[in-house]
This record gives structure tokens, sequence and C-alpha cells, in this order.
């Protein structure tokens, strides 16, 4: 492979892309369908539903995921709800203004054709989940809810108190086992695909390795659709489950898929910050707190006063500051890079002065305590509960944390990367979120991939392969199967060769410190550069003085996690060059180098309006593969927020 | 912050389900208090290794209360001393300097032993496997505001819908029951206009289907209540036992 496939965009009008796609679609017959089996890796939304939706249908297949139940996959956590432009709050929203929103959020860097489907199919996600038993709010008249959220002048989201996440999950998790129970969906948990299978450059299946015995397990299939969520535990410290891994991609993308854009990676402001070594888990604190809390620090470096000691004149409320028709409701890239620089400049507090207030002071005073405490109540005992700290009582200290990744294995319209055969779905591909996700669009994203887009795909490419096409139990397959299970047995014997001293952990999380440092909120060309050598000295460490203690043929999570961390390893090093060719700063992606005189983003239309897609080569650098964006519907302009 | 603290953790080890199990002491010299329960077993974990011995199997994933994966007995309590509190959500701010905790496994027939402190809870899917979900394929819903549903009707089907599978109730029934589980499933799809359809038989194939797991019954002793991390009320395993009766007056 040495050039971009075609992403297959559709030519016309936008408002009727994805209908006529569609219907332009090969068909398969029911009969025919029944003989063909598909792999799907991953349990959370998109995989639930892909394979929820598949199985109905009438294909066989068969379902992958690391967990001991899909319930626990991690879109599970998703806390503040999900977009549909249904226009239910008669506010005037359309598909086009959720087009828009999607598209400008993302400071243009997605494809448009993708951001207008996902505007069209969102209304038809609610519709879904509300006929599965989704426990949406709903008003008293017993309509549906809506509440706004950041990056929208409508309110579109909706949401099931702060748990949307879990309740959609559940839905798709309950139309799942609806097929496990009719036999249609194989459920395979505790299995951790380690290799993907290909033969002739086109995906046949998977190796997985059972978790409980340490077996190797080969799946074949007549197409494999991987939806194994986003990677940013590479930064170690992150909102995100502790398993959540870019194995699943990372081994596809050795395999010859496509990687795009790896360095747009989210930070949320408002998380509770690290503190002990020790530390695991940054929870996410929902954005919606910035509506009444006040984010400040002190106007002078050094300060260590509490802070009811500090008076008025000597706070600094920064982003009503630099922000007066924003204040604290600017996007969270804004806010994030905001607070990193002021701490960076000595006036952070906390521990390592790497935090800022979220002060809710005014707002009880304004308000009463009631009032505030039944608006954010469970956030706030969520807070004490980790803390030890009252936020009635006292300001709360956040820190921006890693959050979601925009970046993954590159798709076509169809989903499909760029080994025939192979879909990717979810946080797991690249798609419609550009190069900064707006709140409330990845569960949306998930579920249009899951239950409309890859239905109709993965069925039209099964479809052009037609019977004669090589099967999953073709010799030469079995051939291919044999070899991808050579390479994952080699690599876990390798790890368990090394036989030194220092745990994963410990790698991890120096990894994590490296990445956070050189490719987070800022990033710069020497910054990048020095990251590039430290990482992989890093990794010679790892090679060299990793321990795993235990064998490979039992439960063994340290083994787990080494795999995982090998991967990362490959992945942070794909992440720094991609970060390092983008010269110019967009969404997420802050280059030092290219900012105006007030420290706003400077975005290069002209050389970037496109999306890198990374090829892999053994044992020489990638080489980085550009597919330019045009826009017709909107035209690119500059986020202002003063 | 909160200091720093000692702690004796008397764990269960147990290797493999056929090999015998046995307590183990560890101790922990003068860690953050502000560390969760779990963040002290990678603490452990990472000392082990260092020390060429096997680290504590333990599950969790999300580390915030949400995933329902993680879960053991804290002094026989499941979850630990903390209400409506997951084990990943345990701070060693709730201990005394010097205490020992002892950790141990979920015991329920329905749950064989995989290794440490980490059980087999694959019997709860096979419950949901069982009816718990609304017959809708993709694809065939109508407009979601066709469907008019109270706003206390709704806030109470979630209030039932937020069961996070951790297996707590069982765990800490005396019959090893899963009547919460169950409860809460079949009261948040009865609840919905949705649910109604199938309702009669989701009720009766779902709690047939406990009997097969190997779940005891309930015998109304309100523990699950006492240490279910979501709050469900027990209330509705009165009301799951109505239910019962009312699909068998229904025919089935
Ligand atoms: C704290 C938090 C709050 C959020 N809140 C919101 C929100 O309010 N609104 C919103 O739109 N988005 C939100 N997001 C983002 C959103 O939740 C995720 O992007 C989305 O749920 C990802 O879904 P997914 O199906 O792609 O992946 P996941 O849910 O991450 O599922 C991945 C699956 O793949 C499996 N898997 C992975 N690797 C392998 C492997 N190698 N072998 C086998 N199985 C594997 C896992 O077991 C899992 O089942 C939030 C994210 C976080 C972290
Ligand atoms: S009812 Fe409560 S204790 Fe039982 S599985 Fe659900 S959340 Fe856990
Ligand atoms: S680890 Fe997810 S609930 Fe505890």
């Amino acid at each position: 492979m040495s050039c971009l496939p075609d992403p297959r965009l559709p030519t016309g009008p936008l408002a009727t892309a994805w209908r006529r796609t569609r219907d332009g679609l090969p068909l398969i017959s029911p009969l025919r369908k029944r003989q063909l089996r598909i792999v799907v890796v991953g349990s959370g939304l998109a995989g639930s539903a892909a394979a929820a939706s598949l199985a109905e249908q009438g294909y066989q297949v068969q379902l992958v995921t690391f967990h001991d139940s899909p319930r626990r996959a991690h879109s599970v956590a998703a806390q503040g709800g999900i977009n549909a432009a249904k226009n239910y709050a008669n506010d005037g929203d359309s598909v086009e203004r959720l087009f828009a929103d999607t598209l400008k959020g993302g400071d243009f860097r997605a494809r448009e054709a993708g951001c207008y489907r996902l505007a069209e199919i969102s209304g038809a996600i609610i519709d879904q989940c509300v006929a599965q038993g989704v426990p949406f709010a709903r008003e008293y008249g017993g309509t549906l809810a809506n509440r706004n959220f950041g990056g929208s002048q409508v309110s579109r989201t909706f949401y099931a108190r702060g748990q949307t996440g879990q309740q959609l999950l559940y839905g798709a998790y309950q139309a799942l086992m609806r097929q496990v129970a009719a036999g249609r969906v194989e459920l395979l948990t505790r299995r951790e695909m380690l290799e993907l299978v290909t033969l002739d450059g086109v995906a046949r299946g998977v190796v997985c390795r059972n978790l409980l015995s340490g077996e190797l397990e080969t799946y074949t299939a007549n197409a494999v659709v991987l939806a194994s969520g986003g990677y940013t535990n590479v930064y170690y410290l992150s909102t995100n489950a502790l398993k959540s891994n870019a194995s699943a991609i990372w081994r596809a993308h050795l395999e010859g898929a496509l990687f795009a854009n790896p360095c747009f990676t989210q930070i949320h402001p408002t998380c509770i910050p690290s503190g002990d070594a020790y530390q695991s888990k940054l929870t996410l604190m929902s954005e919606s707190l910035r509506n009444d809390g006040r984010v400040w620090l002190p106007l002078k470096a050094g300060d260590r006063r509490p802070p009811d000691q500090i008076p008025e004149a000597e706070r600094d409320y920064f982003l009503e500051r630099q922000y007066p028709s924003y204040g604290n409701m600017v996007p969270r890239d804004v806010a994030s890079r905001r607070a990193r620089e002021l701490c960076d400049g000595g006036h952070g507090v906390g521990q390592g002065g790497r935090s800022v207030y979220l002060d809710f002071h005014d707002a009880i005073a304004s308000q009463g305590s009631e009032i505030i405490e039944t608006r954010y109540g469970n956030l706030f005992e969520m807070y004490q509960r980790i803390t030890g700290v009252d936020p009635m009582a006292a300001p709360m200290r956040i820190y921006p944390a890693p959050h979601y990744t925009m970046g993954g294995l590159w798709v076509d319209y169809h989903l499909m990367s760029s080994i025939p055969g192979l879909f990717v779905l979810g946080e797991a591909n690249f798609s419609e979120h550009g190069a900064n996700r707006l709140g409330a669009s990845a569960l949306m994203q998930g579920l249009a991939d899951g239950y409309f887009i890859a239905p109709a795909t993965v069925t039209a490419w099964l479809a052009e392969q037609g019977a004669t096409a090589i099967g999953p139990d073709d010799p030469a397959v079995r051939e291919a199967c044999l070899e991808a299970g050579q390479r994952a047995q080699g690599r876990i014997e390798a790890l368990l060769a090394v036989a030194g001293t220092r745990p994963v952990d410990s790698f991890h999380r120096a990894l994590g410190q490296l990445m956070l440092e050189h490719c987070g909120i800022i990033r710069s060309a020497a910054g990048l550069q020095a990251g590039l050598a430290a990482v992989a000295e890093l990794e010679a460490q790892f090679q060299r003085d990793l321990r795993v203690p235990g064998g490979a043929h039992e439960p063994n999570g340290e083994l787990e996690k080494a795999l995982r961390l090998s991967d990362f390893f490959g992945l942070a090093q794909l992440m720094l060059r991609d970060a390092l060719a983008r010269e110019e700063s967009c969404g997420a992606h802050f280059r030092e180098e290219h900012q105006s005189s007030g420290g706003e983003a400077v975005r290069d239309d002209q050389h970037f309006a496109h999306i890198a897609a990374w090829e892999h080569r053994p044992g020489a650098a990638p080489i980085r593969h550009q597919e330019p964006l045009s826009f017709s519907l909107l035209q690119p302009s500059t986020r202002n927020y003063q | 912050m909160s200091g720093l603290i000692s702690l004796t953790l008397r764990i269960w080890r147990q290797r493999s389900p056929e090999s015998p199990g046995a307590y183990a002491s560890y101790r922990l010299e003068r860690v953050s208090a502000d560390l969760s329960l779990l963040e002290a077993l990678d603490l452990l974990n990472e000392q082990l290794i260092s020390a060429g011995e096997r680290p504590v199997g333990f599950e969790h994933d999300c580390r915030e209360g949400i995933c329902g994966s993680c879960g053991f007995l804290v002094n026989g309590q499941a979850h630990g001393p903390q209400a409506a509190t997951t084990v990943c959500q345990l701070y060693l701010r709730r201990f005394n300097d010097g205490d020992t905790l002892v950790l141990a496994p979920w015991q329920a027939k329905a749950f064989p032993p995989i290794q440490d402190l980490v059980v087999d809870r694959s019997a709860l899917d096979r419950l949901i496997e069982a009816g718990g979900f609304c017959s809708v394929n993709t694809g065939n819903a109508p407009d979601a505001n066709a469907i008019l549903v109270g706003r206390d009707q709704a806030a109470s089907a979630f209030e039932t819908a937020t069961c996070i599978g951790c297996g707590a109730c069982v765990a800490s029934c005396r019959n090893a029951s899963a009547s919460l589980f169950v409860a809460a499933k079949l009261a948040h799809l009865a609840q919905l206009p949705q649910g109604q359809p199938e309702r009669a038989a989701r009720a009766e194939a779902m709690q047939q289907q406990m009997g097969r797991e190997g779940f005891g019954s309930c015998s109304s002793q309100l523990e699950c209540e006492a240490v279910c991390p979501k709050q469900i009320s027990a209330d509705w395993i009165s009301w799951m036992h109505g239910e019962r009766r009312r699909a068998a007056g229904s025919g089935g």
C-alpha cells in the first residue's frame, strides 16, 4: 500500500447524499446472509449497536470484548448527554445547524459529508434508544427534555441525569443480549484482540488471547469490525477507564491500515487534578459546573494562602478577564490552555501548583445553597468523596486532563479502513470530530456508526465480494491465521523473557509524563523532537528492564498491561510525529509557534486543510499522506470567543 | 490534605479455581490517605512484583463507580463500609491508622472463583439474555415523542435502570439471591410503555433463569439494599413478586 485509497465521498448536494448513497448500495438476500460471518471487536456503544443490528439482519456475528460483560465497556461512563437535531425545544434547530456546529467545532478539520450525515442520522438514534427503553429525562407532559451544551446556541442535548452513556449502553447491550439469546451473536468475553489476520491485504479475522486460560484463539470472518474505543490512556492519567487502549487499532495499523490525525487529542478543562504519585485516574467534573462556578487564581505568583484568605482584589478571574463575552464558558481547548499557562507561570494552586479554583461562593451567595446543591449535588458528592473537600465550603480545584481522541484509523465514507473488509467504528476511527470534538457528539457518532451506517456499508462490501470470494475457512486463510498467531505468541514470549526489574505501571507513568509534557495542551517543534527522543529511549528501557511476573497460560493482568503498553510506545511516537508535521494551531492541537499576538490559535488553511493519514513501514519512518478537505456549504472561519 | 496512614491488608489469595485459597497478610506503611483502596492495591502489587511475588488479582476499570467491574468484601461488607459507594470510590481516609482490612472475593454458587478477588459474574448477563430487553429491531422505531412518559415515571424507571451489575447484592445475601438485580431490570422496563408488550413473559423468564443459574431465593433480609452502590430499593423485590402473580394471572 503506498497511496491513500479513495475516500468514496458522495458527489452532489449534501442534503441527499447519504440517502442517495444508501439507496445505491447493493443488497444481499436473507438466505445468503446466514452463511456470512462477521467479527466485531468491542462492546461499547459502537460495537454493541453494530453487532446487534448486523445480527438482526441475519449475519452470524461473533463479538469479542476484553471485559467480563459487554455492559462494562467504557461508553458506560459518559455523563453529559447526546445531541440530536430534533428541534423538540422549538428553538430553531435543524440538521443544517447541527451540521454547521459540528464542522465549526472541529475547526474545519473534518469531512463535510461525514458531519452532514451524522447530523441527519441523529434523530433516528434517539427514536431507536427510546424504543429500547432508555429512560431519558422527560418534561411533565411526557415529552423528551433537552438541555444546552457547550458550542451551540440551541438546546439539543438529550440526557439521562448524569448517566447518559450508561443508559445508552444498556440499551445497546440489551439489544445485543437479545441476539445472543436468539443464537445470532456468539459473545466472546474476556478475550483481547492481539492481531489482525489479513490475506492478500484483505481482513480475514482476528487473533485473541483468552484472558482466563491464556490460549490464543483465532476467529475468521468475511468482514471484521473494530469498535475498540479511544487511546487517551497513552497519557497514563486520563478520564478514560484504565483498560482503554490502542492495541486493536494499532495492530491493524501495523498490518496496513492508515492512522489518521493521531495528534488530535482533546484535553478537558474541568477534571479533578492529580495528587499522589500513585493516583490512577483523573475524574471528569461535568462542564456544566462552569455555568455557575467561577474560575480564578491568585494574582500574585507563588501565593500560598488558603483561598478564603485571598481578598477579591488579589484574585484573577482570568477567563472572564480574557474573554469578556464567553467568560468561563469558553470552549474546552481555550479554557485548558489558559489554565496551563498560568500554572506554568507559577500562579497555580494545590499540589505542585497544578490546579485552578472553580469557585461556587458567588453563586451560593446570590442563588442560595439549596439551589446550587440540587443543581450539582451528585457532582459535589463525587468531588468530596475523591478529594475529601466539600465544594460548598471551599472552592473546587480542577485541572485539564486528557479526555478524548479525535484521531484513529482512517476510514472512508463507508467506514472502511484502508484494509478492505476492515471497518472501524466509534472512537476507534478518526472521523467526524475534526481537531476538536464538541460535547455530546461522541455518543451520537458511535451509535450512528453502529446502528445505521455500518449495517448498510458492511452489507454492500460483502455483496461486492460475491459468492466466489475466499471464505473464512479457506486453507490460505488458515495459513494466515497461523502466521498471525505466531506474531502474537512471539510478542508474549518476548515480554515474559525480559525478566528485568521494573513493573509495567512505572513505565506507563513515565510515558504519560513525557506525552503530557511534549504533546499535551501546548506543543512546540523543539518539545516534540525532544519527546520523540525521550519516548524512544523509554521504550528501549522497557524492552530491557520490564518485569512481568507469572506465565502466559493463566489470568495475568501484568502481561495484559505490558502488551498494551508496548503498543502505546509505537502510537506515542506517531502522535509526536503527527503533531510535529502539523505546522499550525487548530482545535486541540496548539503549536506555540503558530499563535496570534494575543495568544490565540492561528490555523493555516492554505497548507493544512487536510487529513493526515500515516502509513506504517516496517523498519522505516512512516509516510504521511494527505487527504484534502473541501467545503461547499460552509466556508472555514476563525473561531473567536472575545 | 489527610496525611499518611499504615494498614494491614489480609487478602484472599487463590491462584486458580482449582487451587486451594488462603488469606495472606501484607503491610502498607505510611501511604497517602488520599489514595483509593484500589490505588493502594496497585501500590501493593508494585511492591509484590518488585519482590518477585505474584500480584493480587482484582477487577476494576472505570474507577469512578459506574462500570460495575470492581467489588469485593472489605471486612465482610460488600464494597466496604461507605454507603452507596463502589469499592473503587472508597478512599483510605475512611480508615484509621493501624487498621486491618480483610479483603475477600464475592461468595455465591452462581459466581465461581477465578483468581484472588476475581469471580465470574457472567450469570448476570444470562439473566438479561433471558428477557431483560425490549424486542425492537434497529430502524423500526417511531418518533421518540410519539411515546409519552410522565416525568416522575421516567425518573422512577431511571432509578431502577442505574443498576451497574456489580453483584454486591448477591454476595451480601445469605441465600445468594439475585432478586434485587432482576427486580431492578423488570421494574425499569415495566415502568415504561415500551416494556409493556413483553412484561409478563419477561418477569416469568428472568425469574426462572435465576433458579437455573443457582441463585437462591429472597428471604427479605434487606442486606442487598444496604450494600447496593446505586441505592436501589428492596421494595422492588416485593413488587417483583407481585409481577409474577400478575403474570400467572394473565396466563404467562
Ligand atoms: C468520563 C467521560 C465522559 C464522557 N461524556 C460524554 C458525553 O457526555 N457525551 C458524549 O457524546 N461523549 C462523552 N464521552 C465520550 C464517549 O463516551 C466515548 O467516545 C464513546 O463512548 C466511545 O464509544 P466506543 O463504542 O467507540 O468505545 P468504548 O465504549 O470505549 O468501547 C470499546 C470496547 O472495545 C473493547 N476493546 C478494546 N480493545 C480491545 C481489544 N484489543 N480486544 C477486545 N476488545 C477490546 C472494550 O472491551 C470495549 O468493549 C465521555 C468520555 C468519558 C471518558
Ligand atoms: S442491584 Fe445494586 S448491588 Fe445489585 S448488581 Fe445492581 S448495583 Fe450492584
Ligand atoms: S471500577 Fe468501575 S465501578 Fe469500580
